[in-house]
């Protein structure tokens, strides 16, 4: 967009390849070992399909309820001048630290039969444990805090003077939340919800601790791979295979749409 | 607008990573030292360290073991890494540095006999039947296997895939009833852990299990189990580095002192 850029150390592209590397040869190696003839009838068998469709299904739900629920806190953290937002946002972020079954034990003090919040709904017929409504709970809770640090890393970079304008022009705070702040912190909205997707469908510590696993209600694929890892090493980097290309596909979509609203 | 577009990036660059790492991460294996190299040795007798590949339902045992053993044999040193048998199979076979290979199962044994990782053939030294593990007092009242097929027991098990998942199918088809669990686990200590925390009326452990968990559970024996008896066998692997005392200490778990601590635990005789 501007001509000229700033130069770069000339040693820097050393360590920037091998961190590229890094993350990209353990990757490729894994495809490699990928058994092509079999691979059709891998992840095509009935376990490993409902697998994949309850993974989707899943991250997505939890990504919805993340944004209901993530945004709104992503706005307050950034407009509040309260010296108690630092805590509470260290407090909601917890998740990103903690460890995933960490979370897990923490779900289950809270959700399980016995959890302060499960004994009461468990008492009015409501049961959380070893459902589906488990597995959303758990992606929720460790992939809601990339997307309100995503959110709010934007909204924080534009200030809020467009909205100060806006009520100067007599728009409520509802209008100016609708028509100013969401369409401006956009890009960071999108990869916000890329990186809870993101996350929700790698969610595997949290869920085994808290959701169980059972075929077509709770194992996921990342629960199904590490199944299979057990007897069939070929049907789990098959699987494997299909989870990084989804995960390849997401951002993808999400690189070309954050462009075009950029640009 | 450059701002909005560089955050943006950096925020897809993030993604990416956060993607790339994606298939979860857990470990299972768990590497734990008991005791602490011995002194000198003025006893005769293999000196020196090994390390012993054991399945995760040996670590009480095991690790009393290695303590006695160290403490009888001063010199040596027992270092142990509990894990699934198979995940230390898959260590195994990716060169792992390990003297001595206890399994929960035989299927997993001859993983490692067939690719020619044993040195010699392994020896059984105990077995493990299955029990119902209930919560204490057991307030459902269960007493055999045709009881938890109520529809008002939430009943966990291991996934057919895993040892005690294979023995559960096992023993399902000995006494002919249909188990239709809530939830089917990776590992015995996850069906366990569903049953202490209360989030399952009951589970399908192994009878050490039981033992091992201190009152947490109560457990609840069925005709049944004698139908899938689980052997565990032990052997020293062939790139062991202290060949002389991996021998010995696989000797020492099928001796008599040995026995009494399996015992304890609640093993069977092979």
């Amino acid at each position: 967009m501007t001509p000229g850029r700033a130069p770069v150390p000339w040693w820097l592209p050393v360590p920037a390849v091998v961190g590229g590397l890094f993350v990209v040869v353990p990757v490729l190696a894994m495809v490699g070992r990928v058994d092509w003839g079999s691979f059709g009838a891998l992840v095509t068998s009935p376990a490993s399909l409902s697998a994949l469709v309850l993974s989707l299904g899943t991250a997505a739900a939890a990504t919805g309820i993340a944004f209901l629920l993530g945004y709104p806190l992503a706005v307050l953290f950034s407009r509040s001048r309260s010296r108690w937002v630092g805590v509470a946002r260290a407090l909601v972020l917890l998740p990103l630290v903690l460890p995933p079954v960490v979370g897990g034990l923490a779900l289950l003090a809270a959700f399980g039969r016995l959890g302060v919040v499960g004994a009461f709904l468990d008492e009015h017929g409501l049961r959380i444990a070893f459902t589906t409504t488990a597995v959303v709970i758990a992606q929720t809770f460790v992939a809601m805090p990339f997307l309100v640090s995503s959110i709010e890393g934007a909204l924080r970079v534009g200030g809020d003077r467009f909205e100060r304008v806006a009520a100067t022009l007599g728009a409520g705070p509802t209008r100016t939340f609708l028509t100013v702040t969401t369409p401006r912190v956009l890009p960071g909205i999108l990869s916000g919800l890329v990186l809870c997707f993101a996350r929700a469908l790698g969610e595997f510590g949290a869920t085994l601790t808290f959701a169980g696993s059972l075929q077509g209600v709770t194992r996921t694929l990342p629960l199904e791979i590490y199944l299979q890892r057990e007897i069939d090493p070929d049907t789990a980097v098959a699987l494997a295979l299909v989870l990084v290309v989804v995960a390849l596909v997401v951002i993808g979509a999400s690189t070309l749409r954050t462009r075009t609203v950029v640009l | 607008m450059t701002t909005h577009k560089r955050t943006a990036m950096l925020s897809i660059a993030a993604a990416a990573l956060a993607v790339i790492g994606l298939a979860g991460c857990s470990t299972t294996g768990q590497a734990g030292t008991s005791g602490t190299t011995g002194s000198a040795s003025a006893t005769s007798g293999p000196t020196g360290a090994i390390t012993v590949f054991a399945a995760a339902s040996l670590q009480q045992t095991f690790t009393t073991l290695g303590k006695q053993y160290e403490a009888a044999h001063p010199g040596t040193s027992v270092t142990f890494s509990f894990a699934g048998s198979s995940d230390l199979v898959t260590q195994i076979r990716n060169g792992a540095p390990a003297d001595v290979f206890a399994s929960a199962d035989e299927a997993n044994m001859d993983k490692i006999a067939k690719t020619d990782l044993a040195a010699g053939s392994p020896r059984d030294f105990a077995t493990n039947t299955l029990e119902i593990a209930v919560a204490p007092g057991n307030p459902k009242h269960i007493t055999d296997l045709a009881d938890l097929t109520s529809s008002g027991v939430q009943l966990v098990t291991c996934a057919a895939p895993v040892p005690c998942g294979a023995a559960t199918a096992k023993v399902e088809q000995a006494a002919g009833v249909d188990l239709h669990p809530v939830s089917e686990e990776q590992s015995v200590t996850d069906v366990l852990g569903k049953v202490e925390s209360g989030q399952a009326d009951a589970g399908l452990v192994y009878v050490t299990d039981v033992r091992g968990a201190d009152g947490k559970v109560d457990g609840v024996p069925f005709d049944a189990a004698s139908g899938a008896v689980n052997t565990y066998p032990i052997g020293v692997l062939r790139d062991a580095a202290n060949p002389a005392l991996a021998q010995a200490f696989t000797d020492y778990v099928r001796s008599g002192a040995g026995r009494k601590v399996l015992a304890d635990a609640g093993f069977g005789a092979p």
